[in-house]
């Protein structure tokens, strides 16, 4: 393990690299299911190389303990004799419902009555399933075509084995309910009894995909496939895991990033019971990797946990985050008002707007604080290390693929001698994306030669995080003397960690709303330099660029004294017509229109309310969904804040799983809510406060709105919704708290403001 | 070090050579291998680890082995009666289709389920009171709250539609 530098090496090539992996353009994996390489499907489960099976009939031992004859048609599918569909779910699970929803769609097209699928955790194999992670709303989006022509394809073969049977056109064949049935001679057959002569036949080279019309499964209220596993308290989760000869470990790293391991009391926590071991790791210098820091492995993780407490570390902080956020703060201060001369973006002349007699001039400065993930699941992983230099290793991260390569390099093995069993996680937001906790699991267990639970304490996961990035928004514009919306300005100061790139997260990102609605407009960003680890959270960017600019157009409705609902919507009106030749999803304003209409229209936008009380509305487009949100409150004399009614509206194409989509809008929102009202994440001398939750308040659920949630079933391509309907929340909440109370939060969390969610 | 015998799900377990300060919950956890009760906080503070000390919820995380001694503890494994039909609140869980990550669940249903031993017909007040020590990072506390009143109303239709003698 060598370091090139003194600074340790952050995550922003990391991300760029999979950032890049994420585009909708490269994540159009589709083909491989209908071009198989004939190779069994244990060759697959074994890790040992790509391909997908087509046809191949499981003999033999391994296979009858593996499935008990069940036949595989592709990566996704076996059928077995006894009419059991298994379907593998290729993605990780952290909460979002993929589990559940990739192999719904796989059933759908397939004509499988759901009672008869069971859902299994595929392997990791960038072969068979292309880059398996959980990122960006991308696994419906990016698996939709690949997962229906699973299913199709299958559904084919097995129509084409029914008509083989019965000698009979298999046009006039049918498949509902997992059989295939012959209505004019009355007959019909199970899929089990089919599967056999059906994967011996070719896979058809094209498939034709149901109308949504004709969807029998998908858009239905489908419960997640771990639910009893679940609630009966079943071994489900990352720490959940166990293997044979365990150990139990902690690491202890340094509290302000980049801090080195002097020495330690190694022997006096060697003496303590329960000890094992304890040592220094050296680590490979990458925040995201091996940083710095000591081991302890012992018989149990409350033995590991009270040693912790007991630890001793001299750091070397030469090369350590000595940042405050007090210091951050007044730069960026003085920073506001310079906006750099090369734009992000510019058109027009927004300061002679600005200026222009006529115009109204409004300015506002808009502050967010760095926030945690806090999964609720702290991290950990099992790994073991086997006397044949291999490790397997047992994770619940959100990029198994990465993980697999990141642990070969550092332990200096090759990938083939990397299993890695994808497990599910007790909550991800972003945090999971990076394999940290792998990389130490890892490294403890190759260095006692054994099976180790590494399991990080509260405490670690909070400080040892990649936080979402603060940062400001200095937002200037002007309305005209019609009251219309003519000059737009964000300059953004926010973060660099490798001098170059923003940190993940911290960019301005471009949606083209609102500075494509007006003539004069300028998008700007300034990155200060940042040692202390951030990474993407929950629709990175976004959910504090919809914060700070669909509040500020909240401010330009007012300042132009007009409704804050018809200003949002002429705004709408006037961005330019989609492309019909864009090849990538792109923010359409009629269907942001759609959406505000709707949400305004459920929320009752215009009824009379009592004093003290408000509504606020916010659009926003991320990860290819189009989301608009009202916003209900009252506000008082304290600052006290009611929330009475969330109304959200998404377009996101066609719904997969209603029961899980209408989860994931309302969680967002109460994932939003809580963010905005009182979390905040800061530092001194680099080192990270509050720890644990009595510092760092979730929303209760006492403190939960109704969330009223609609769908508008669009034709256009499904997309995912684990993050959209995150951004527009917290503008909401601050154009309803004006609507309120006249006065106008530019903070997040709220609570730096002095208000408080009752 | 001590000896403890300790009473899990209508079943006694001995426990020996342990610290007698170990929370309840890593002996549930890492000793006897019952995984449902969560680690999330290690200081009472989200509810995860929640299970019944003689019927009342507690937080098992700062709950230290020594004191569970001689009660009757109920974890998330014993709450299904013997012959595994599930209780009312994990059915309702799965029929509403609660959880997102699932991970605070089995904390959210023992204090769910602490609330209507003691209190069949509990108002909204009630259940915000005794469920808010319970975090879902995921927010799915809709689905909690309307499967407590829906297995509240199921037992009064069940009260009221039970046959009579005579």
């Amino acid at each position: 393990m060598t370091h090139t530098s003194d600074k340790p090496e952050g995550i922003t090539d990391y991300f760029a690299s999979l950032m890049a992996d994420m585009t909708p353009a490269a994540t159009g994996f589709s083909a491989p299911v209908v071009n198989l390489n004939r190779r069994s499907f244990m060759q697959l489960l074994g890790i040992a190389g790509g391909g997908l099976v087509l046809g191949f009939s499981l003999k033999g031992p391994q296979a009858q303990a593996q499935e008990q004859g069940a036949l595989a048609f592709n990566a996704y599918l076996q059928i077995r004799p006894d009419g059991k569909v298994i379907i593998q779910a290729p993605n990780p699970e952290i909460g979002q419902g993929v589990k559940t929803s990739m192999p719904m769609i796989v059933a759908e097209e397939l004509d499988a009555a759901w009672d008869d699928v069971e859902v299994v955790q595929s392997p990791i194999n960038a072969a068979a399933y292309g880059m398996q992670f959980a990122g960006g709303s991308r696994s419906i989006p990016q698996n939709w075509d690949t997962l229906r022509r699973a299913g199709a394809s299958a559904r084919a073969m097995l129509v084409a084995a029914a008509a083989a049977r019965w000698n009979v056109p298999a046009s006039e064949l049918i498949t509902a309910d997992t059989a295939v049935h012959h209505r004019a001679s009355g007959r019909s057959a199970a899929y089990g009894e089919l599967a056999d002569a059906a994967a011996k036949l070719e896979a058809p080279q094209t498939v034709s995909f149901k109308a949504v019309s004709d969807y029998k499964l998908l858009g239905k209220r489908i419960s997640g496939v771990d639910n009893l596993k679940i609630v009966t308290g079943q071994a489900l989760f990352g720490i959940d895991q166990v293997q044979d000869n365990l150990a139990y470990a902690v690491y202890e790293k340094c509290s302000a990033t980049g801090g080195k391991v002097v020495s330690a009391n190694l022997e006096h926590i060697k003496t303590l019971k329960g000890v094992k071991d304890a040592f220094i790791l050296e680590g490979n210098g990458k925040t995201g990797e091996l940083m710095p820091g000591v081991a302890i492995v012992a018989d149990s993780t409350w033995a590991a946990f009270k040693a912790k407490k007991a630890l001793q570390v001299e750091w070397d902080l030469s090369a350590a985050s000595d940042e405050s956020w007090a210091d951050i703060k007044h730069q960026a201060m003085q920073l506001a008002d310079r906006v750099p001369a090369t734009a992000l973006m510019e058109s027009g002349d927004v300061t002679a707007a600005m200026t222009a007699s006529g115009n109204k001039a409004v300015e506002g400065l808009y502050t967010h604080h760095f926030v945690a993930h806090a999964p609720l699941e702290p991290q950990n992983t099992l790994a073991t290390w086997n006397t044949d230099g291999s490790i397997e290793i047992w994770s619940n991260t959100q990029m198994p693929g990465r993980a697999v390569t990141a642990v070969a390099g550092l332990l200096g093995i090759g990938e083939d001698k990397v299993t890695l069993h994808l497990i599910r996680a007790g909550g991800g937001f972003g945090r999971r994306l990076i394999n940290d906790p792998v990389c130490e699991a890892a490294a403890i267990a190759q260095r006692v030669k054994g099976s180790v639970k590494l399991q990080w304490t509260r405490e670690d996961d909070t400080s040892r995080d990649f936080f979402r990035v603060g940062g400001f928004h200095a937002m200037k514009g002007a309305v005209d003397s019609n009251g219309k919306l003519v000059a737009f300005e964000d300059h953004l100061i926010s973060f660099t960690e490798n001098g170059d790139a923003p940190v993940s997260g911290g960019a301005l990102n471009q949606l083209g709303f609102p500075e494509g609605s007006c003539k004069n407009a300028r998008l700007a960003q300034t990155l200060l330099p940042l040692q202390i680890q951030c990474g993407p959270w929950r629709a990175p960017g976004s959910n504090t660029i919809a914060w700070a600019q669909q509040s500020f157009l909240g401010e330009l409705a007012a300042a132009a004294g007009r409704d804050q609902l018809e200003f949002l919507l002429e705004a709408l009106a006037a961005m330019p017509e989609p492309n019909p030749q864009a090849t990538s999803p792109a923010m359409n304003k009629h269907r942001a229109i759609a959406t505000v209409k709707l949400a305004a229209e459920k929320a009752g936008w215009g009824k009379t309310l009592p004093a003290g009380r408000g509504m606020g509305v916010a659009f926003y487009y991320s990860h290819a969904g189009h989301v608009a949100q009202v916003a209900e409150v009252s506000v008082d004399d304290n600052k006290r804040i009611s929330v009475h009614q969330i109304t959200a509206v998404a377009d996101v194409g066609p719904i997969v799983n209603l029961s899980g989509a209408e989860a994931m809008m309302q969680g967002s929102v109460v994932d939003a809510l809580s963010t905005l009202a009182g979390q905040k994440i800061t530092f001194e001398n680099g080192v990270i406060s509050p720890l644990n939750f009595d510092g760092y308040p979730l929303l209760r659920m006492n403190q939960v709105p109704p969330v009223e949630v609609h769908f508008i079933h669009s034709d256009n391509p499904p997309t995912g919704l684990g993050e959209p309907g995150i951004p527009p929340l917290a503008p909401a909440i601050g154009n309803a708290i004006f609507a309120a109370s006249g006065q106008r939060p530019r903070t997040m969390p709220l609570s730096e403001e002095g208000y408080t969610l009752v | 070090m001590a000896d403890f015998t300790l009473k899990i799900n209508g079943k006694p377990h001995q426990i020996s050579n342990i610290e007698p300060d170990t929370p309840l919950l890593w002996v549930l956890r890492d000793t006897l291998g019952l995984v449902g009760t969560k680690f999330g906080c290690g200081v009472a503070q989200c509810g995860a680890c929640t299970i019944h000390l003689d019927g009342s919820a507690v937080r098992s995380c700062s709950m230290p082995v020594s004191a569970a001694a001689g009660m009757n503890i109920t974890t998330i494994e014993g709450l299904a009666s013997d012959k595994g039909e599930l209780h009312p609140l994990q059915q309702a869980w799965i029929d509403n289709d609660v959880p997102q990550c699932g991970y605070c669940q089995a904390g959210q249903i023992m204090s769910a389920a602490a609330l209507l031993a003691s209190n069949p017909q509990p108002t909204d007040a009630q259940i915000d009171s005794a469920m808010s020590g319970n975090l879902c990072r995921c927010g799915t506390y809709h689905r909690v709250r309307k499967s407590i009143h829906d297995v509240a109303a199921k037992a009064v239709s069940a009260k009221t539609s039970a046959p009579t003698a005579g």
